[in-house]
């Protein structure tokens, strides 16, 4: 069964999308990512959807999810590389992916993953033990 | 109609015709010196009146659509077409044919003896007149609806333009009423733009859009959803002070979108974001 391979770069697990998605394989990659993020300890993830072409809802809404899980396995999630008319077929189906972080490409992505997990940790580190 | 005369009086009375006709078009109301002077008038007149004759000897005056017509009715689309970008009314146009009957008549009644030849000779003038003055309407009207669809064309792309403040900071200056079509044009050079230069924070200023309505917030809105999707922030500025009542009267959500009062305040929100300050050069009044 085909898959999207997860890579691991540093502390951060990069996703690339290079064919269009169908369902399953959209399953497919929440349930590996989530093992994923678990077997590793990963403090973000970075999904590449500048191949993307084609959109529908239940795609849209999976990134929401994938994101929330994420979010629960305490990684932030960031969609990059986004195109117009991908852009604009979400919106018009409703799709706002609130909670989710965008950024133009994979270099401003990984920019601001570090921001994050570096603002996170500082506000950790920060506290009184 | 075969034995109608008009070809032939036509012919011969073409000059005394002519003086006849523009004397009554100089005398009408409706005449625009102010657009059209008389030496003009006189010109399109006696062309007009020279077509229409060698139309009359080699064609049928019952049917103005035939091949032999299509001199006079390409010049009457060239007439009324000047006349429709000149400003004349509708009305004013048609008047250039109508006025002739009234020479023509009076042309007839003289040449014309016997009652009942009169009275076939007037109506097959009146029917011919009537179909030229009707085509001289219609070409006004296309060549106004031209026009009009050439403006809106012309106002879309002038409308919606992308400028780049900074580096990294796009501006989209709105000018005019946002309706769905505009704002998807905005959208999509919006996002156009945000792809080829790599900002990452886009101005949406809408001083030059008078009334904000739900449908325009929503609108707004849609275009604000999807330059985040793509990693790009908006702030809306410009929001004049009627506006912002306006937006609260209605009840508008406007989300956790960014808004300023001026362009001037997003600029300065974005170099913030950029890390960037302004600095007075020292030494400089």
């Amino acid at each position: 069964m085909e898959q999207t391979p997860i890579l691991k770069v540093g502390p951060f697990l990069l996703v690339t999308i290079q064919v269009d998605m169908h369902d399953r394989l959209v399953q497919r990659l929440q349930t590996d990512l989530a093992e994923r993020i678990t077997a590793t300890g990963a403090r973000g993830v970075l999904i590449d959807i500048s191949g993307l072409d084609i959109v529908d809802s239940f795609i849209g809404r999976m990134f929401g999810d994938i994101a929330a899980q994420a979010r629960i396995l305490d990684a932030e999630t960031v969609v990059v590389g986004m195109r117009p008319a991908v852009a604009i077929t979400l919106v018009e189906l409703g799709v706002r992916l609130q909670g989710v972080r965008t950024a133009l490409n994979v270099e401003k992505g990984m920019d601001l993953l570090q921001a994050a997990v570096a603002g996170e940790e500082e506000r950790v580190g920060g506290s009184p033990d | 109609m075969t034995t109608s005369r008009i070809p032939q009086l036509l012919r011969q009375h073409q000059a005394a015709l002519l003086d006849a006709w523009v004397k009554a078009q100089q005398a009408a109301l409706t005449l625009r010196r102010d657009l059209l002077s008389d030496a003009d008038l006189r010109i399109q007149s006696s062309d007009f009146l020279r077509s229409l004759t060698e139309a009359c000897q080699s064609g049928d005056l019952g049917d103005i659509q035939g091949p032999a017509w299509a001199e006079v009715r390409e010049f009457l689309s060239g007439v009324s077409g000047s006349r429709a970008s000149q400003g004349f009314s509708p009305a004013e146009t048609a008047t250039f044919v109508f006025s002739l009957k009234q020479p023509l008549f009076s042309l007839l009644r003289r040449e014309v003896a016997e009652p009942a030849a009169l009275v076939e000779e007037t109506w097959t003038a009146t029917v011919l007149l009537d179909n030229l003055g009707l085509h001289t309407v219609d070409a006004f009207q296309k060549s106004r609806e031209s026009i009009i669809t050439r403006q809106q064309q012309e106002l879309l792309e002038l409308s919606t333009p992308v400028v780049q403040l900074w580096t990294g900071v796009l501006a989209l200056p709105l000018i005019g009423t946002l309706d769905s079509a505009r704002t998807h044009v905005v959208m999509e050079s919006l996002l156009q733009a945000i792809v080829d230069t790599g900002a990452s924070l886009a101005i949406i200023d809408i001083t030059g859009v008078p009334t904000v309505d739900t449908l325009v917030a929503q609108h707004l809105m849609k275009a604000v959803a999807a330059a985040r999707l793509m990693g790009a922030e908006c702030v809306i500025s410009g929001i004049r002070p009627q506006i912002a009542q306006t937006i609260v009267h209605l009840g508008v959500e406007m989300g956790s979108v960014l808004t300023k009062a001026k362009l001037s305040d997003a600029l300065a929100l974005a170099f913030q974001r950029l890390g960037l300050a302004v600095a007075k050069a020292p030494g400089r009044a």
